[in-house]
């Protein structure tokens, strides 16, 4: 068992034969994701990278039986996109378009209240769940099998999580990329739950930044629930007050979203926040040691 | 992105919100123009004299005068184009006013008592919903009667299904207190108001003050609005209202080399690839003794012209003491992100500061040798650690 994906998991690529669909399907593929097909309107019947085409979602799910949707399409049409894999039945769906409009995305998530589905993302690096399933743009080659989950805004953040965690010797569950987009589809606190009600994960990385309540709510829900260690993060500590900083949700609007704010109330809800990122691993074993895990 | 008052409002009355009429101009004489035409259309004896910047406060910082007279538009006029205007939200150095906005005077005795009151439209990001959310106390700074009195901020949720509807605009109408005609002219100007939000893909709307004149009208006195950049492809029309005088204009530059680039005000300068590691190298910079001095994302393709032009924005920096080049390679090849490096830095001939380039994920260690062997004036790293401690060296 994992969390979202794993080797048994059927994966369809959403705008397949596009530019970034063809690299990231091919980077999939490789890893040893079990890539079903994809779907492309217009090109159905065809064949790409020795897996078919199809129209729809819907076609693709009846003829593939696929659970899982990663989409590569163009911010106008990845709203689109979005409720299309949720209408055809599919239960993961991994968006990794940067750019989709807000009002598009009020709409989206008003759609998915009454499906059961998954959305991770916008605007995210995807899920990776180690020596089984590469849903997303993370190089595979930094992630280890292992036991430690990731949860994260940002991308290359992750994989600067990731590293230390394989450098100190030990390995990855499932790192998930949440996204840095205002709506998202799996909130950090989402996530963090996901993760923590895996048997297959002892400890946990919660990676933030400015901007929204995300992971003040994240760090209630451990106080109250958390049965794991987990180590913080929060990018940001610099950044100055009404500007965004590349991630559409990345700005400080008020006190509250500070990373300041943020890390203080990480801390008091017992989690261990380190103050830079290059500390995470240490941190991370040092709290397996307390725990008496490692 | 944000736009001028003068075009948030024409936004707005497109839609049927009624707001203070006002004509923009450019220099006195345009102002005087602008204020016998508003007086023929709007019968307004009095003026107000606005100026158009991005950012509020204006009024504190001697931007928004009153006018009595022709004569005394013009001389309102004259003082405030070409000021350096100074406000809460400009910074120190202030803000140049390029036009004005010539506006009916709105605040004319009458009947009943004048009242100002507070409106804005924005996501609630933690429901993904939109909220208007409004107040008594308006005119003031809302972040102070947020602090002060919380009880006098009202919040109006809008389900995405239905969209608004006539009792919620008749709940806020009640709860500001109004009647009779003033009453039915609210539930009216919030209608019209939350539909050229929605319509206009907007981020944000802040109107403050809307007014209740003393005939009983509800209308917009300013206009706040920000725009969604990620729909702008839906509405040509407004992304030409982006006026570039009131952005950086070495983020501008940046913007066009596709570089996200955010000046700041310290001395080490970063190039990072990744929103989220670009803040997290700023934060390291900070704890390794130093300030950052920017914000830079140069996206997925790090290769030598991106390097390049990044090299050339950052050194455009007085300020800029040391250069921190942090390279995540996922996708990208770190050897490949070195050669481009190397190829930047001798393409500009001498770059009078140093650089320490960290070069972690795939090919890292070849990365390091071509670096090392470059024979150029740059510090290489892999892991953070190092970086971290070779910038401290540099600062010392």
């Amino acid at each position: 068992m994992s969390v979202l994906v794993n080797k048994n998991s059927k994966v369809i690529v959403q705008g397949f034969t596009g530019s970034e669909g063809t690299f990231h399907a091919g980077q999939m593929i490789e890893y040893g994701t079990n890539v079903v097909g994809g779907v492309t309107p217009g090109k159905g019947g065809t064949s790409h990278l020795d897996r078919p085409v199809f129209n729809t979602v819907a076609d693709a799910v009846t003829k593939t039986g696929a659970d899982v949707s990663i989409i590569f399409v163009p911010p106008a049409f990845a709203a689109d996109a979005i409720m299309e894999a949720a209408n055809a039945g599919i239960k993961v769906i991994i968006c990794i378009t940067e750019g989709i409009p807000t009002r598009d995305m009020v709409a989206v998530k008003e759609y998915l209240t009454d499906k059961d589905c998954t959305l991770i993302g916008p605007n995210c690096p995807g899920v990776m769940t180690a020596g089984e399933a590469k849903v997303g743009i993370m190089p595979g080659f930094i992630f280890t099998p292992g036991r430690i989950g990731i949860v994260s805004k940002s991308g290359t953040l992750t994989y600067e999580a990731v590293d230390q965690i394989t450098k100190q010797g030990l390995g990855q569950s499932t790192a998930i990329g949440i996204g840095g987009d205002p709506i998202i589809g799996t909130t950090t606190k989402e996530a963090v739950e996901l993760l923590m009600n895996d048997p297959e994960t002892d400890a946990i990385i919660m990676i933030g930044e400015i901007g929204g309540g995300m992971e003040a709510e994240a760090a209630h829900w451990i106080k109250a629930n958390g049965t794991k260690p987990v180590v913080g993060f929060i990018a940001g500590q610099t950044a100055p007050p009404g500007r965004r900083m590349g991630h559409a949700g990345a700005i400080v609007g008020g006190a509250d979203d500070t990373a300041a704010a943020k890390m203080k109330i990480m801390r008091e809800c017992g989690i261990r926040v380190v103050e830079s990122p290059a500390e995470i691993g240490v941190a991370m074993v040092e709290e397996l040691k307390k725990a008496g895990i490692i | 992105m944000n736009i001028h008052e003068y075009q948030g409002k024409s936004i707005l009355k497109s839609f049927g919100v009624r707001i203070q009429e006002g004509i923009v101009a450019e220099n006195a004489e345009q102002a005087v123009d602008a204020a016998k035409q508003l007086q023929a259309e709007t019968g307004t004896g009095w003026w107000v004299v606005k100026a158009q910047i991005h950012a509020g406060g204006r009024g504190k910082g001697g931007g928004v005068k009153l006018a009595k007279s022709l004569d005394e538009v013009k001389e309102r006029a004259e003082q405030i184009i070409g000021m350096q205007l100074i406000t809460p939200q400009t910074g120190p150095e202030g803000k140049k006013v390029n036009k004005v906005l010539i506006a009916q005077d709105v605040y004319y005795p009458g009947a009943s008592e004048t009242k100002e009151y507070y409106m804005s439209v924005l996501l609630n990001r933690s429901t993904g919903r939109n909220i208007i959310m409004y107040s008594t106390e308006g005119g003031m700074d809302i972040e102070e009667v947020a602090e002060k009195t919380p009880h006098l901020i009202f919040k109006e949720e809008i389900d995405p299904k239905v969209g608004l509807q006539a009792f919620q605009t008749r709940k806020i109408a009640f709860n500001l207190g109004l009647e009779g005609d003033a009453f039915k002219d609210m539930t009216k100007f919030v209608a019209a108001l939350y539909k050229a939000y929605e319509t206009t893909d907007s981020a944000m709307f802040e109107i403050n003050p809307v007014l209740k004149t003393s005939d009983n009208k509800i209308l917009a006195v300013d206009a706040k609005v920000n725009l969604d950049e990620n729909a702008l492809y839906r509405h040509p029309d407004y992304k030409e209202m982006r006026d570039i005088t009131e952005e950086d204009p070495t983020e501008v530059e940046a913007g066009k080399s596709n570089l996200n680039y955010v000046k700041l005000d310290g001395n080490v300068g970063c190039m990072v690839n990744g929103a989220g590691l670009a803040m997290a190298t700023m934060d390291i910079i900070k704890l390794s003794g130093g300030e950052p001095a920017n914000f830079l994302d140069v996206g997925g393709t790090a290769n030598a012209k991106t390097v390049e032009a990044a090299f050339h924005i950052i050194l455009k920096d007085p300020n800029v003491k040391a250069i921190l080049i942090n390279i995540f390679g996922g996708i990208v090849r770190c050897d490949r992100v070195a050669q481009g490096v190397i190829d930047a830095y001798q393409n500009i001939g001498n770059i009078p500061v140093p650089i320490i380039v960290r070069l972690q994920g795939t090919n890292a260690v070849e990365a390091k040798k071509l670096i090392d062997d470059s024979g150029l004036k740059v510090f290489s790293a892999i892991t953070l650690d190092e970086a971290a401690a070779r910038v401290k060296q540099v600062l010392s």
